[in-house]
């Protein structure tokens, strides 16, 4: 009988995490920083090729491209003459289980059943529960997924409700769980006492089967219109979404087009509070992933992170609950599309992008998501209303996450916040700082550190410094 | 309390941390409650409403609590109409 106090199941992570991949992840580790992240990309043994064939036989990928012709013409009456670049969306949806996550569960189905796993875990509230219950359905593997459902009144946030009813349908076990970052905990219990897959949203296979939707941006674009993107807009939480589509971008020798990340921005709301659970109008593609996880992406359920968002982001907008429900109902109601919160996160920041674009660019949101009960912006909404916050048409400068929230009147009130990257960078390498102080970095970890942030090594140690 | 018969898919509730065992500096309105695991299956034997039991879930594994639900649903909905969202986009506009 294993010991199950919380620090004895944490202190055995290591092992069981080694056992549940069937990676070892030491051979890659140069120092407390440093790894060697194409190798460990390249460990999966799979080709891009592959990986392409993998998604074709488990009803994913090839998904079609849609231009928002009308949602186009109303951002350019907003902007200056000239401006207003044409906006495509990638119609994620049609993915089986909905969203672009089955890319990821694909591959680690795939990788599960070859290496002889009976079944698959995942810890996740978000739609990747549904992706790996679906794809263990159709491989004839067994499925658990671990979910934060419910606060300490027993009140559940709708939109997962709907993720456990989809994991359930396809035929997983679900463990619905009140609020805490013990999911973690719980999950390495259940990894240790089935003896099943890690299908973390954080390995290689993830991230490398999200490759392909890089790919098929740029190669319907270049189709379609003879040229490539000039900016792909991706919503951010955990980074692997960016991570797997940029990689993927310059996989299909598009190097130019601007990687742009989108979060709603919910400062001020803890993750781990319970009060606040129930405060929260998106379950994720929020700041309270997508910042922790950009400025450190260690901070996961494998031993390095394959996600690694500041490696290949150019530019982070923040939008505001409001504009995002506000740009899900034009969606609806200008192209005839019912799509769920995740997609129309980063469609929101391509209405700021476009708008400062010329007419013959292109911006290209690559995701949407399939939308339901729970999950509909409408019940999103009224939900925010019965725990006591306040919804009102107005300027979205308004919106206080928690406490307001206010759908914009006009488009042109639609503004996504450009960050300060730097800033995010600092941010990165002064978490980095508390891992090896800076005075023990070597060339191999600046190195490392340049490229997990896009710059140079001198850059590092400017950013470095101002830190002090 | 009439008795729930083996077999029936029912809801369990179990502690997996008291107060004071859970994770490391959680917020105090989260450090002050117990951490709970809710999951469906199966009643393995008869069990009543509130009363510890066994329960199978869909992959066949055992898990044990007490019953809070029988044939528990999914309560999510649309929820009742938002009319601030109703308008926008009628007729083209944005």
């Amino acid at each position: 009988m294993s010991d199950n106090a919380y620090a004895a199941v944490l202190g055995r992570k290591n092992e069981i995490m080694k056992r549940a991949l069937g990676l070892d992840f030491d051979s890659f580790i140069q120092s407390p920083i440093a790894f060697d992240y194409e190798r460990l990309m390249a460990a999966t043994g799979y080709s891009l090729e592959d990986i392409v064939r993998i998604q074709a036989d488990s009803k994913v990928g090839n998904t079609p491209l849609y231009e928002l012709k009308n949602l186009t013409e109303a951002v350019r009456r907003t902007a200056a003459p000239g401006k207003g670049a044409r906006i495509l969306v990638k119609d994620e949806a049609a993915n089986a289980s909905g969203s672009f996550k089955a890319r990821r569960a694909s591959i680690s189905a795939y990788e599960a059943q070859k290496k002889g796993f009976k079944g698959l875990i995942a810890a996740t509230s978000g739609n990747y529960g549904a992706a790996v219950a679906s794809q263990a359905a159709m491989r004839g593997l067994k499925c658990i997924v671990l979910q934060e459902v419910f606060d300490s009144r027993g009140v559940c946030q709708p939109e997962i409700v709907e993720k456990s009813r989809a994991c359930e349908a396809y035929g997983a076990q679900v463990l619905r769980l009140s609020v805490g970052p013990e999911l973690f905990y719980m999950a390495l219990r259940t990894l240790e006492a089935t003896g099943f897959f890690n299908a973390s949203l954080y390995t290689p296979f993830g991230i490398r089967g999200v490759e392909t939707l890089g790919v098929e941006v740029v190669e319907q674009v270049r189709r379609r219109y003879g040229q490539d993107p000039d900016a792909v807009v991706i919503t951010h939480a955990g980074g692997g979404n960016l991570t797997g589509t940029a990689r993927g971008m310059l996989a299909a020798g598009c190097a130019n087009a601007r990687v742009v990340a989108c979060s709603v921005d919910l400062g001020g709301l803890h993750m781990a509070s319970d009060t606040d659970f129930n405060k929260k109008s998106f379950t994720t593609g929020h700041t309270g992933f997508g910042v922790p996880f950009a400025t450190w992406p260690d901070r996961v359920d494998v031993p390095r992170n394959a996600a690694r968002s500041l490696r290949y982001m150019d530019e982070y907008q923040l939008v505001t609950q409001g504009e995002v429900f506000y740009v899900t109902e034009l969606l609806t109601k200008l192209e005839g599309l019912e799509r769920g919160p995740a997609g129309n996160t980063s469609l929101t920041a391509a209405v700021t992008l476009a708008r400062t674009l010329d007419r013959d660019q292109i911006v290209v949101v690559q995701e949407t998501e399939y939308t339901g009960a729970g999950k509909h912006h409408n019940r999103q909404l009224s939900f925010a209303r019965e725990n006591g916050i306040e919804v009102r048409r107005g300027d979205p400068a308004g919106n206080v996450p928690g406490r307001t929230i206010v759908i914009p009147e006009r488009l042109d009130q639609v503004r996504g916040r450009v960050q300060d990257m730097d800033r995010l960078r600092a941010s990165y390498l002064k978490n980095a700082a508390k891992v090896l102080p800076p005075d023990q970095w070597s060339a191999t970890d600046l190195a490392f550190l340049a490229a997990d942030l896009k710059v140079g090594v001198d850059r590092v140690k400017a950013l470095g410094a101002s830190h002090d | 309390m009439e008795p729930i018969a083996a077999g029936t898919w029912v809801e369990i509730e179990s502690v997996l941390l008291e107060p004071g065992e859970r994770a490391p500096n959680l917020p105090p309105e989260t450090a002050k409650v117990p951490y709970i695991l809710k999951a469906s299956g199966f009643l393995v034997g008869d069990a009543e409403l509130g009363r510890e039991a066994t329960i199978r879930t869909l992959i066949g594994l055992e898990y044990r609590g007490r019953v809070v639900a029988v044939n528990p649903g999914y309560g999510h909905s649309f929820g009742p109409t938002v009319p601030e969202l109703l308008t926008i986009g009628i007729g083209g506009n944005a």
